[in-house]
């Protein structure tokens, strides 16, 4: 064993980097978490749904701790509180019990069921469980039910949201019929931000298009204080989610969070279909509203256009702290590809790019992204590694910054550079998930929170003589 | 009626609301204290029921959570699939000295990460290499344990025979830890688990130096806000030697040397009561239950343990007493009149539904209604002499039933977890997270105890309330 000095420096050597990278089957601070997580989030987003866990209750607990530290809100969800002998001989039982008691007690409109690993390793048939719970009488014949699989040993947050959304549109919406309804059904994908869906509907509103957001719990994970705690504070209406195969086009704003669904609303319903990269920064914005004018033909107000501008002006007065700026980034794939054009149009230098929840299908298109500008070159992009990995990168080849969410704080104190908090979770500060990062009036969030966190710290490392009024 | 034949009443009526079986489940769990009972008759330790939002979490939360996640100096392998190990990455605020990354791996998520191949061919070949690269990477790492989640139980891994194999290969404790969260109906079968799987493999073991005559161990502290170290100081001015803290901020050594000491101090008898009990039998070590919340039951614990020792320990800790009751009296002062008469209801876990409640009464605070997540009947036996005739007692309260009792109750003050936090707040009702100090801390000690009542006057007297908006009367319209 070597001393501790020895080892401290050890770790921050290229020498140890090899050594990180070579590691094949232990993970160490994975920017990841598992599905159920995800179908959770996007249960709640359907109004008088209540979400509900079949397998043990710890993970029901789990799920619900970590958005609420997220959020700062109350996350009502139940579980089934499966344990041994559910082990041994099926959840059926527990599946049955709990959705009367869950019925009786919390008066959802519908529930949204989906499983934790147990229920899935064992096997259990979820739709047959349903069926005999309503000849039992534990829930009405006609009580709106939705089910997913979401094990957590396949995919992550992200592939339990799209299954809950895949599985909400199997199970609740009506047929498709001849003649759709008029209305754009907006798919924002697995997003921390309540502030990116109010100002996606926002700007939708704007253009005066008629559209439904799904799922949106916007209002759920941000409600207002007014003195009186509701179950059921908001989300996609029941009669939207019904009608939602009867959409006259789907737009998706994340592909990765959303690739089982759309190949279900494309491809199985042949429902016209567009998917654009998540709206971070001007240039994904201006494709953003442009594909909502090609597949509704309204026309971009110019109030929206004036808020283009405005955006644009605060680039120019920001890019001066943003030009040539390394930046190390990680997260879920949507985010990364967003958040990884606004740094190319604004000058900044993204070096190390980390998602452990990454596909090759990711890295090809983030390649791409930064093959389309001279900023791009100096880019790696890392699928299926972690924050350990992430550690070494940071000590061996330096960045000015870090993106990420509140878990980098350790690799970001590590390397003595500042964490700027962008995605899920962010437990340790307030009010972000608050502020859209998604939009117009999101690039001039980003560009604010970027370029004072670089100012804050030339101030704070500033000596006597470099101490300057303007900066 | 009385009182407490009114509460009686209130809880029919919350529970009316249930359907048949669950009602009749239920009712167990409610009591009201009455003079005379023992237990009040509180049923604990039982299955939630399905389908209603309880709090609790599962025996891996108890395990790798609680009783393994603040020993330092090793690493805790989550054994499964990735979500486990990840939602609790650092959730629960033990406080560690030591170098992220060298010798305290306390906030860091290890794991096998689970797929889907693993299921079906079963994880111990992968367990194996896990720990040949642990041993690679962290050669200051004194020991691994491994957190089994849901999956290994059930797809029959033989995580013992590696942990066997691999201990001698790689020549440092390698201990294997059935946890499972389907395992037990809450955390509590976990820290049972963790107990017997330290006496199995590890205390007993290491150096087994000789105790000196004031060496003494801290069982059950887990240093949430740095806790640990403010009862630690409070020990070491009494002239005694805290030599194991069990487990905050613990070192494996600690952790060997546990049977090492004259006298064992127990914190959080609940999860940790097993491995008292067992040094006791096994090594002679006595223990005894101690209570580092408010001056009062500060005071009381000192004079307790000072006279399990000899002259000097005793004169020293009368000093200490004195020299500090002077301090609290000031911080009573500032503190008193800004929370007399306030009401409270507390719903936490091991100790706190019990032991917090003499530090609300220091500061002429009532607790009103006090429940567990997961106690057992002896808890619920200790809490009785700890509060008033009247008191409202629920078990594994769910989140409906305590709603509809903070409705009807009206404390001014809630101490929960973060999945009461914000509902009741989002009811203008002031709120502490009690498992986690609610980012602040410690709470233990004469140094805990300033920064506790700050913080309830902070969470009742905030101006921040009156800007909830009381309903709107209409007048004249002028536009």
């Amino acid at each position: 064993m070597s001393s501790l000095a020895q080892v401290a420096d050890w770790i921050n050597t290229e020498e140890y980097q090899q050594k990180n990278f070579e590691r094949k089957d232990l993970v160490i601070n994975p920017a990841k978490a598992c599905q159920p997580l995800g179908a959770m989030l996007c249960a709640l987003g359907i109004e008088g749904c209540l979400p509900f866990v079949h397998g043990s209750q710890g993970c029901a607990a789990y799920f619900r701790n970590n958005l609420s530290r997220h959020y700062r809100e109350p996350i009502s969800a139940v579980s089934d509180s499966m344990t041994e002998d559910a082990a041994v001989f099926g959840g059926q039982n527990n599946l049955i019990e709990g959705l009367q008691n869950a019925y009786t007690l919390y008066k959802p409109k519908m529930m949204a069921i989906f499983t934790s690993c147990m229920a899935e390793v064992i096997g259990d048939d979820l739709k047959a469980f349903v069926d005999n719970a309503r000849l039992k009488g534990s829930i009405p014949q006609d009580f709106p039910v939705a089910l997913a699989n979401t094990p957590s040993f396949k995919g992550s947050h992200i592939t339990g949201y799209d299954n809950m959304l895949k599985g909400l549109l199997e199970s609740l919406a009506a047929p498709r019929q001849h003649a759709p309804h008029s209305k754009l059904y907006v798919v924002p994908g697995f997003d921390p931000y309540p502030g990116n869906l109010r100002e996606y509907k926002r700007l939708l509103q704007s253009l005066g298009v008629s559209f439904t957001l799904l799922p949106d719990y916007s209002d759920v994970v941000d409600s207002p204080n007014n003195g009186e705690f509701q179950i059921y504070p908001g989300g996609t209406s029941f009669k939207e989610m019904k009608e939602a195969l009867n959409a006259a086009g789907y737009l998706f704003l994340q592909s990765y969070s959303t690739a089982a669904t759309r190949k279900y609303v494309k491809n199985v319903q042949k429902i016209p279909t567009e998917t654009v990269h998540m709206p971070i920064g001007i240039s994904a914005t201006d494709k953003f509203l442009a594909k909502i004018s090609e597949m509704t033909g309204k026309q971009i107000p110019e109030e929206i256009e004036a808020e283009r501008g405005r955006a644009v002006d605060s680039a120019l007065d920001a890019h001066p702290y943003f030009h040539g700026k390394k930046f190390a980034l990680f997260g879920d794939p949507d985010i990364l590809l967003g958040v990884t054009s606004f740094l190319l149009e604004m000058g900044g230098i993204p070096v190390h790019i980390v998602s452990t929840n990454g596909s090759t299908a990711f890295q090809k298109e983030m390649e791409q992204v930064l093959n389309s500008s001279p900023y791009g070159e100096k880019a790696s992009v890392y699928i299926g590694k972690d924050l350990w990995h992430l550690r070494s990168l940071l000590l061996t080849d330096p960045v000015d910054m870090l993106i990420g969410d509140s878990h980098g704080k350790y690799a970001a104190r590590d390397a003595g550079i500042p964490l700027v908090r962008i995605g899920f979770p962010i437990n340790d500060r307030v009010n972000l998930h608050r502020y859209p990062i998604i939009g117009y009036q999101g690039a001039i969030n980003l560009i604010s929170m970027i370029a004072n966190t670089f100012l804050d710290e030339k101030d704070r490392l500033s000596d006597d003589s470099h101490f300057e009024l303007l900066r | 009626m009385s009182k407490v034949d009114l509460l009686k009443k209130t809880v029919e009526e919350v529970l009316s609301v249930y359907p048949e079986k669950a009602q009749k489940n239920r009712s167990k769990h409610i009591a009201i204290k009455e003079d005379g009972c023992a237990t009040c008759a509180v049923k604990s330790n039982a299955k939630s029921v399905p389908g209603v939002m309880t709090a609790r979490g599962c025996a891996f939360a108890g395990s790798k959570g609680v009783v393994y996640g603040p020993i330092k100096d090793m690493i805790h392998l989550s054994h499964g699939p990735v979500g486990c190990g990840y939602y609790s990455w650092s959730t629960r605020r033990n406080l560690a000295e030591g170098t992220i990354g060298v010798d305290n791996f306390v906030p860091f998520q290890f794991t096998s990460d689970f797929q889907e191949n693993d299921i079906v061919y079963g994880g111990d070949k992968k367990l194996e290499r896990i720990l040949r690269e642990i041993v690679e990477l962290f050669p200051n790492a004194k020991g691994i344990s491994i957190q089994s989640e849901c999956p290994v139980g059930l797809i029959g891994d033989d995580i013992e025979s590696v942990a066997r194999r691999l201990s001698k290969e790689l020549n440092l404790p390698v201990v294997p830890v059935r946890c499972e969260g389907f395992r037990g109906i809450s955390q509590s079968l976990g820290h049972h688990i963790a107990n017997d799987s330290i006496r199995d493999h590890l205390l007993g073991k290491g150096n087994q130096s000789e105790p000196g005559p004031y060496d003494i161990g801290l069982i059950g502290d887990y240093n949430i806000g740095g806790d640990a170290w403010a009862t630690k100081k409070l020990l070491e001015e009494i002239g005694l030697n805290v030599k194991n803290i069990w487990t905050g901020d613990a070192t494996l050594e600690m952790i060997q040397g546990g049977n090492k000491v004259r006298l064992n101090l127990i914190h959080c008898y609940r999860s940790m009561n097993y491995i008292a009990g067992h040094m006791e039998e096994a090594y002679g070590v006595p223990w005894m239950e101690v209570n580092f919340f408010g001056p009062t039951k500060i005071k009381e614990s000192i004079i307790k343990i000072a006279e399990r020792f000899d002259q000097t320990i005793q004169d020293k800790a009368q000093k200490v007493i004195e020299k500090y009751d002077a301090l609290m009296a000031k911080v009573i002062e500032t503190y008193r009149p800004r929370l007399e008469g306030k009401k409270v209801m507390l719903y936490v876990g091991g100790l706190r539904p019990r032991h917090i409640v003499g530090a609300y009464e220091d500061l002429g605070m009532e607790v009103i209604g006090t429940g567990y997540e997961f106690a057992h009947k002896d808890d619920y036996e200790r809490t009785m002499s700890y509060i008033s005739e009247g008191t409202l007692i629920y078990d594994d309260v769910t989140g409906y039933e305590f709603e509809e009792f903070v409705k009807h109750l009206k404390p001014d003050l809630i101490g929960a977890g973060i999945k009461e936090k914000y509902v009741f707040e989002k009811m203008g009702l002031p709120f502490r997270q009690m498992h986690s100090w609610d980012y602040s801390g410690p709470y233990h000690g004469y140094e805990g105890f300033p920064i506790f009542a700050r913080d309830m006057d902070m969470a009742i007297n905030s101006p921040v309330w009156n800007l909830i908006k009381k309903p709107r009367k209409n007048k004249d319209v002028i536009l």
